[in-house]
């Protein structure tokens, strides 16, 4: 049910007063309201649920996680993971 | 598909078993709170691959599954009214009342639409004004700003004809009431990591905090939930009891404002029944003041609708962690997807259902499921 999908925002539009974005998932196309994140810009990935953007992919942030997660083989057993260090801020 | 099959890779989920594996000390019980992760968890078969000794547990959090059944029975009454189009999320549909369910109820001539997004109902609204158009408005609150939007928006509109029939469910209210139980037995929690986009997590902090527990905020990718639990159990293993954040590219401490706002604007906490469990004091939403004319509990007086739950299963203990599916009797024999029984194997995300639809009922199904083993 909390199920959100993300997506690429690939057009912005108003409709009856709220900013609304054609949002692509893959080769699936659908509207999405973008009032919850009024700075997404065309191009933004935006996580969808029930019609709504309720996040924005924070493109800079994915990356740092995932190559902390893809580095995990290269670090020591008794060295402290990285992935531990930049988030034990919750930043 | 970008942001999605990255965190799917094999070989890196290899790898932070085998550092769990090293991490871990002893054995550590933790409960995964969303259905979505629920489903994660037990479709890429996560609680396999994860060394002994890490139990994972699963929680309340499916809204479909929790919704009591009085409220079904509400939705149901108001759905056979004539000059009512009721809508309602496609999950809904299934679910059992007293007395059959919303397909059942379309089968017979009533007018139940599935929609994609609460928004639609504004255009079915604006196309039917001879009719009522009732959303039934549930979720946690990943959906509140999505039902809030509907009730602002139709007052914006001047939309007369339509109503929500709300059953808005909490999260952090069902955390308090797992640690409370005397059975308890989770030690951690991996944390709803879309109730979080939206709400933050700074309200878990004087939770964790109370009863000495970790949280981790975690998303829904198998990479996610074991990087969500390789933090959890090393917070256990050095006796620490923090909200940590995994699912940082999605959310932050402070969640999503101006969802919170609207919300704030729309609804009030109030008590809620949950179905399985019982009543948990400040634990949803109901309309606020404001908004209280677009109750439809009030529109269609099924306000006095109180049903008892039957004692047939044990989904109650199984949202609070306290029991496995496996645990019934019923399972996958009286109690199945088609024929529920109770909570848990209603809704796609429960875990009798998760369980049941990945073959877990089967006999030495655990090795099918498994694949490469422990």
């Amino acid at each position: 049910m909390c199920l959100a999908i993300p997506g690429k925002v690939v057009e912005i539009h108003s409709q009856e007063g709220l900013q609304m974005a054609r949002v692509q998932f893959g080769g699936v196309t659908r509207d999405a309201c973008l009032d919850y994140v009024p700075e997404t810009q065309i191009g933004d990935y935006v996580l969808v649920h029930v019609g709504f953007a309720i996040s924005r992919v924070d493109e800079e942030e994915a990356r740092r996680t995932y190559e902390a997660l893809a580095e995990l083989d290269q670090l020591g057993e008794l060295e402290i993971p990285e992935i531990e260090e930049s988030r034990r801020s919750g930043a | 598909m970008k942001y999605l099959d990255e965190y799917r890779d094999g070989d890196i989920a290899a790898k932070l078993v085998e550092r769990i594996r090293r991490v871990q000390t002893r054995p550590w019980v933790i409960m995964e709170v969303c259905g979505g992760q629920t489903h994660s968890i037990v479709k890429n078969g996560i609680d396999h691959l994860l060394p002994k000794g890490i139990e994972l547990v699963h929680g309340p959090g499916c809204p479909v599954c929790v919704t009591p059944l009085e409220m079904i029975d509400k939705a149901h009454a108001i759905a056979r009214c004539p000059d009512v189009i009721f809508c309602s999320f496609g999950d809904m549909l299934r679910v059992p009342g007293s007395d059959g369910d919303l397909f059942s109820i379309k089968s017979q001539g009533g007018d139940v639409r599935v929609v994609y997004s609460p928004l639609d109902c504004l255009k079915i609204a604006k196309a039917n004004p001879d009719k009522q158009v009732v959303f039934f408005a549930i979720g946690f609150e990943t959906t509140a700003p999505a039902n809030a939007m509907l009730a602002w928006q139709a007052r914006q509109m001047g939309l007369k004809n339509v109503s929500l029939l709300v059953s808005h469910v909490l999260v952090p209210p069902a955390i308090e009431a797992v640690l409370s139980s005397p059975q308890n037995r989770v030690q951690g929690f991996l944390g709803p990591g879309h109730v979080c986009a939206v709400v933050g997590y700074a309200e878990y902090e004087p939770m964790a905090a109370r009863f000495h527990v970790p949280i981790v905020v975690t998303g829904f990718e198998p990479l996610d939930i074991l990087e969500g639990v390789l933090m959890l159990v090393e917070q256990l293993e050095q006796g620490r009891a923090e909200v940590e954040n995994q699912y940082s590219r999605v959310l932050d401490r402070a969640g999503n404002r101006p969802a919170q706002e609207l919300i704030a604007k729309v609804f009030e906490v109030s008590d809620r029944k949950w179905r399985g469990v019982g009543m948990i004091p400040q634990s949803g939403f109901r309309l606020c003041e404001e908004f209280r004319e677009l109750d439809a509990e009030a529109r269609f007086s099924v306000e006095a609708i109180d049903t008892m739950e039957p004692e047939v299963c044990i989904a109650g203990q199984i949202l609070q962690g306290i029991k496995k599916p496996h645990d019934c009797p019923a399972f996958g024999t009286e109690c199945t997807p088609q024929r529920p029984l109770g909570a848990t194997m209603v809704s796609a995300e429960g875990a009798c259902a998760a369980y049941y639809a990945y073959g877990r009922h089967l006999k030495d199904a655990d090795l099918v499921t498994l694949g490469n083993g422990r």
